[in-house]
This record gives C-alpha cells, sequence and structure tokens, in this order.
C-alpha cells in the first residue's frame, strides 16, 4: 500500500515538471487533470482508522470530479471557444522555468526537514510535495503570457495546497473541505468568465494586451 | 440575532437578482443596506448571542469593523440611488445584487470567530467584487477586473496555506484541534512555534494581498482607477478593513503562542514599506482614482505600523481604521462625480472642479485635508495616537520615518489635488444631468461630517472599544 502512495506523490511532482515544461496548452490542462485524478486518490490511500469514512469517501469523490473531471473540461471548453492559439507562450523560457521549480523541490524538501510535523507523520513526502506543487503554480502563473495557462498555473496551486489540506483531514471539520472545493470551482468558473470578454473586447486570450494600466 | 444580520442582504440579493424593472430595482440595495444597519445599531445596543456553538461572535474589533462598514455601505446605497439613476444605459442586475452579496459575505467576515469560515467569506468578498470592478464593459475595466482576480486568488489560496499550517499547529498533543481564535489563543503555549510562525508568513501574504501592502497591492490602483467610484468606496473604506481584522485575529493567535515580537516586526516593515511606496507613487501622480488608491496603499501601511507596534499605537491604529473608511468613503464619492462631471479623471483634463461641481468640488478638498491628517478631522487624532504610541514605546526611528511619509504625502497629493479643484472650468458649470444633486453631493457630505464629528468629539464608548480592541493583541 505504502509503496502505492509513494509512486502518488512521485507523480504529482512529476506533473509538476511536465507542465512546466510542457509547449501545448491542451497537453497542459491534460497533465493537470491528471494531477487531479491522482490527488482524489490520496486521502483515500492515507486513511487510517480515525477517519469517518462518510468524509473520506466525499472528499475523494469531490476532489475527482472537480478537479479531475469538471475543470478540464471547462478549461477544454475554453481553449475551443475562444479559439486560442495551441502554444503556451512563455514569459520565462521552458529550461530556466525547469531550473526553478527544481529549486523549488530542494527548498520544499530543506523547508520540511527543518519543521518538524506536531501530528503523526502520515507520509514523508506529503509537505515537500505539497510545497513543491505550490510554487510550481506560482511559476506558472507569474510566467505564462496566456490566461488559460495562468489559470492552469492557479489549478496547479490549489492542488498543492489541497495536498496539504490531506493531512488535516482527520480533524478539520466539513465546511472548510468543502469550502476549498467550491472555491475552486466558482474561482475557475469566474475566470472562464472574464475569459471571454477578454478575448470578446480583445479578440485574443492574450493578457499581454492587458497592458494598458500602469504608472 | 448575528444569522439574521449575516443572512438578511442575501434575501435582498435575491429579489434584485428577479426584480424585473431597471429603474426600481436599486431601491432593493437601499432597503438592505438599511436594515442591515438597523441591525447593527441594535448589536450596539444590546449585545447578541454567540451563535453557530461560537464561530460566530460579536467581539471589539468586530463591532468596529461591522459599525464603519454598514454606515459607509448605507451612505453608498444612498449615492446609488442616484448614480444608477444617472447611469440607465447600462443594466444593474449584476451590480445591485453583487453589492449585497458582498454586505453578506462582508457581515460574516466580521463576526466570524473561526479562520475557516473567516476564509470562506473573504475570499467570496474577492469572487464578487470581480463583476462589479468590470460595471463599465469596457476594455480598462476588463483588465482592472481580471489583475484584481487574478492577484487577489493568488493571495487567498496563500492564506487558505497558512491558515492550515495554523490548524496543523494547533494538532499537537494537548492542543486544540480547533481554529476557533478562542481555542487557539487559549492554548496559546501548546500550539507548535515553528508552525505558528509558518502561518503567519503565509496569512500576511495572503490577507496581505486582499488589504493591499506593498509589495503586494500591484492590483489596487488598477482596480479602484476602473471601478464606479461607488465600488471604490466601497472596497477601500470596507473591504480593505476586513482583511485588516484578519491579520488583528491572526495576530492575537500569535501573540498567544508567543510570536509576537517576530509578527510584529514584520508588521512595522511592511507598514513603513507601504508608506514609503505610496509617497513614492502619490508625487506626480495624474490620475485622481489611482492617486486614491496609492492613498489606500499608504494608510493601510498605518494600519499595519500602528498595528505592529501595539500599545497605544494599536488603539489608534483601530481608531484610524474607523476615520479612514468613512475619508475614503467621502474621497470616493466625490472623485466619482467629479470624474463624470468632466469626463475625464486626469489632472491635465480636469481643473476648477470647485467652480464646475460647487458641492463635491470643495468636499474632494475637505476629504484631502482630512485623509492626509490636516486638525480637526478624526484622522488627525488617530495618526497622533499612533505616533504617540511609537515615541511612548522608545520605537523613535518608525515614528521618524512615519512624520517624514506623511508629510510627502501631503505635499504629493496636494499638488495633484489644488489643480484638480482650483483654477477654472473649461465648460464653466456642470450641465443639470452631470450636476450635484441631493442624491449624490449629500452622500459624502453626511459622511464628511461624521469625519469633522469624530475628531471634534469621540463618544467615550468609542474610545472604550479602540482600547479594548487593541488589549487584545497586546495594547
Amino acid at each position: 500500500m505504502s509503496r502505492w502512495t509513494d509512486t502518488v506523490f512521485i507523480l504529482v511532482v512529476v506533473i509538476d515538471f511536465f507542465a512546466l515544461a510542457s509547449s501545448r496548452l491542451g497537453a497542459a490542462i491534460r497533465a493537470v487533470a491528471a494531477q487531479g485524478a491522482l490527488l482524489s486518490l490520496l486521502p483515500v490511500l492515507l486513511a487510517t482508522g480515525e477517519h469517518q469514512t462518510a468524509h473520506v469517501v466525499a472528499l475523494a469523490l469531490g476532489a475527482l470530479l472537480v478537479k479531475g473531471i469538471a475543470i478540464p473540461l471547462m478549461m477544454g471548453w475554453a481553449i475551443r471557444e475562444a479559439a486560442v492559439r495551441r502554444e503556451v507562450e512563455p514569459i520565462v523560457g521552458f529550461v530556466p522555468s525547469m531550473v526553478l521549480g527544481a529549486v523549488g523541490v530542494a527548498l520544499a524538501f530543506a523547508f520540511s526537514g527543518g519543521l518538524p510535523l506536531p501530528t503523526p507523520e502520515k507520509h514523508p513526502l506529503l509537505v515537500p510535495t505539497s510545497l513543491a506543487t505550490v510554487w510550481t503554480g506560482l511559476l506558472l502563473v507569474v510566467s505564462r503570457r496566456k490566461a488559460v495557462a495562468q489559470v492552469l498555473g492557479f489549478l496547479v496551486l490549489e492542488n498543492g495546497v489541497f495536498v496539504f489540506g490531506v493531512l488535516l483531514s482527520d480533524f478539520m471539520p466539513v465546511m472548510v473541505e468543502a469550502g476549498v472545493l467550491l472555491d475552486l470551482f466558482a474561482a475557475v468558473f469566474v475566470m472562464g468568465i472574464v475569459m471571454f470578454h477578454i478575448n470578446r473586447e480583445f479578440a485574443s486570450l492574450d493578457t499581454a494586451k492587458l497592458s494598458a494600466l500602469k504608472d | 440575532m448575528l444569522l439574521l444580520l449575516a443572512l438578511s442582504p442575501l434575501l435582498f440579493a435575491a429579489l434584485a437578482f428577479t426584480l424585473p424593472d431597471q429603474r426600481r430595482r436599486p431601491l432593493a440595495l437601499l432597503a438592505g443596506a438599511s436594515l442591515h444597519a438597523l441591525l447593527v445599531v441594535v448589536t450596539w445596543i444590546q449585545p447578541p448571542a454567540p451563535a453557530l456553538s461560537g464561530w460566530l461572535l460579536l467581539d471589539a474589533p468586530g463591532k468596529l469593523v461591522l459599525g464603519t462598514t454598514s454606515t459607509l455601505f448605507l451612505v453608498c446605497a444612498v449615492y446609488a440611488q442616484g448614480y444608477l439613476a444617472r447611469r440607465a444605459d447600462r443594466d444593474n442586475r449584476v451590480f445591485v445584487g453583487g453589492l449585497l452579496v458582498l454586505l453578506s459575505a462582508m457581515t460574516v467576515v466580521a463576526i466570524s470567530q473561526h479562520l475557516g469560515l473567516l476564509w470562506v467569506a473573504i475570499e467570496i468578498t474577492t469572487l464578487t467584487t470581480a463583476p462589479l470592478i468590470y460595471f463599465n464593459h469596457n476594455a480598462l475595466s476588463l483588465e482592472a477586473a481580471w489583475k484584481y482576480l487574478l492577484v487577489c486568488s493568488l493571495g487567498i489560496a496563500l492564506a487558505l496555506l497558512g491558515t492550515f499550517f495554523l490548524a496543523l499547529a494547533s494538532a499537537g498533543p494537548g492542543g486544540p484541534h480547533s481554529l476557533l481564535v478562542r481555542d487557539l489563543a487559549s492554548a496559546g503555549p501548546s500550539l507548535s512555534r515553528p508552525w505558528v510562525r509558518a502561518a503567519f508568513v503565509f496569512l500576511l501574504v495572503g490577507y496581505g494581498t486582499k488589504m493591499g501592502l506593498a509589495p503586494l497591492h500591484s492590483w489596487k490602483p488598477d482596480a479602484y482607477g476602473e471601478a464606479p467610484g461607488l465600488l471604490g468606496a466601497i472596497l477601500s473604506g470596507g473591504v480593505t478593513n476586513l482583511a485588516f481584522l484578519a491579520i488583528v485575529r491572526v495576530l492575537h493567535v500569535c501573540n498567544a503562542a508567543g510570536e509576537r515580537a517576530f509578527a510584529a516586526d514584520s508588521l512595522v516593515a511592511i507598514g513603513l514599506l507601504s508608506m514609503a511606496l505610496a509617497a513614492v507613487f502619490m508625487v506626480g501622480q495624474r490620475d485622481l482614482k489611482r492617486m486614491l488608491a496609492y492613498s489606500s496603499v499608504e494608510h493601510m501601511g498605518i494600519l499595519s505600523l500602528g498595528l505592529g507596534l501595539g500599545g497605544a499605537a494599536a488603539s489608534g491604529a483601530f481608531f484610524h481604521m474607523v476615520a479612514n473608511g468613512l475619508v475614503k468613503g467621502v474621497l470616493f464619492l466625490a472623485a466619482g462625480n467629479i470624474h463624470r462631471a468632466f469626463g475625464a479623471k486626469t489632472v491635465d483634463k480636469v481643473s476648477g472642479a470647485a467652480e464646475r461641481l460647487p458641492i463635491s468640488g470643495p468636499l474632494f478638498l475637505a476629504g484631502f485635508l482630512a485623509v492626509t491628517g490636516s486638525p480637526p478631522f478624526a484622522p488627525f487624532f488617530s495618526e497622533l495616537s499612533i505616533l504617540n504610541g511609537a515615541i511612548r514605546g522608545g520605537h523613535f526611528w518608525a515614528a521618524g520615518l512615519f512624520l517624514v511619509f506623511l508629510s510627502v504625502i501631503f505635499v504629493g497629493m496636494g499638488a495633484t489635488v489644488l489643480r484638480v479643484v482650483q483654477g477654472k472650468a473649461p465648460g464653466g458649470r456642470a450641465p443639470p444631468e452631470l450636476a450635484d444633486s441631493p442624491l449624490t453631493a449629500g452622500p459624502p457630505l453626511a459622511l464628511m461630517a461624521l469625519v469633522l464629528l469624530l475628531g471634534l468629539w469621540v463618544p467615550r464608548g468609542l474610545l472604550g472599544l479602540f482600547d479594548a480592541a487593541a488589549s487584545l493583541v497586546g495594547g
């Protein structure tokens, strides 16, 4: 069982790198969908006897539906509808982004090594994976020019936060768990609407055109 | 009672979304705001019982934030009657409904004692304001809404991670396993200190983004510049205070866990940085509303500074929170009137506002004097007590820098404001459809009177509330 869990964590980090390196939007969306689906396994894999089964199943199914299916479908719909060109167009090149990503993973391990968990450890890879994914997400948001790519970065960041949340699922009230999923859905939904308007206004989804406001 | 307070605006929001009549819809806003203000007055007279097993509770800082928000919202709702009547070209369904949802979410933030619920409510305020910024439906407002949404979503995601860190800190042996501020504070020493410190960093960055502290303020000039003046008033006078309240709650927990020194130093540093950055961008600023946005960055810096210094300065910070919230209402509503009367908001196109708009023009000047801390208005006294607290606490460097930044900002902002207000108006007095009317000039005038009143006389009960709020965070 533990071997499977290791594999999930490693795959999540590999997908982080794939998202940083990928130059095609469609592939990046599918990768992030796969990451979301993998994450939905975590609550089940890491469940201990103290869990209430209903919560575990709800969290896993919710994550699978929202992160693995609904949002990727919406993103795919957005790029088809807006006829986005398929390239990602990074501000920071692919190789420098990979290097920065690698630095992030190293820092994540150093950080979690320096901060001992106050709770019984669920899995040694959990905290570093979460922090590395959060870092990747931040990197994607600031280093990509296309609105869709930025939203993808935001999703990766939220995935990282979700991994950390699994650590707390023993005693976190349901409401907060639900809040996480709802927020993700709502944020992207609104972003989707905004993207649609950006497209209509500028006939493009390039946020570099959004640069009239400055000092 | 608290539940009624939080949920009643939603009822009016539902009404606003279903009403087909464009002209009557703003009345739902006025009704929702009036009922809310009335209920807030009732809670001030008779303290309400905690609701939802202690998750909702009205304490001293919550009372101050709720009172300011409700007052400001009511004034803006009156102003909206005049404003939306003049903007009959725009569909106001989303605007009116969204404002009411925002009021409900703001109320929940003010009374929430649970950090998870607090986070959810702040997230809702972000989501509801984005479409409101896009009210004018042009390319610039779209750009502003997109930046606002993206930057604030990132901030809010980091705040969630910080909240998780804090939950983890509470999960050690003997810890409270809870995110209720009361439980966390009473279990102080049993919290895991390294995780509390990490949580504070993430929460300061997250909620600091929402508050608009430098260097996380990048969305602010754009959003305030492009949003209608009415929304700018609510954002800069209400929503930023809520993020400040969130930081107050977190600081309360940090103090109990023994991390006061670290947290206080961070707050002082980020506060002074915000004031410095605002001073740089305010000198020579040509756009009225962007200037006000930088003024908001400055004042958020002052709040953070006062909170970090503690003691009398923390009490002054709570006073300043109320005073700044009300003055920002005056400034944004007056700036909105000027913007519409001139069809422009940059200094090269706007001059002689006092001639063109005999009420809003001078009001803008008075608001400027108040916000930069001139006597006898309320911000003068709140800034004085922050300065007093800094000197009595032995923070001479902070006090000196505080004064330097305030003077630079006074000169920089004054140059822009005087160019706008004085001189000859290009078209003479405004035509009736753009001129000051009771509904557009009356509300900021009433707010200005309130600011003057709070400068001349602060009720004893209110002073007690400032001290009570400050003593929660080590005042």
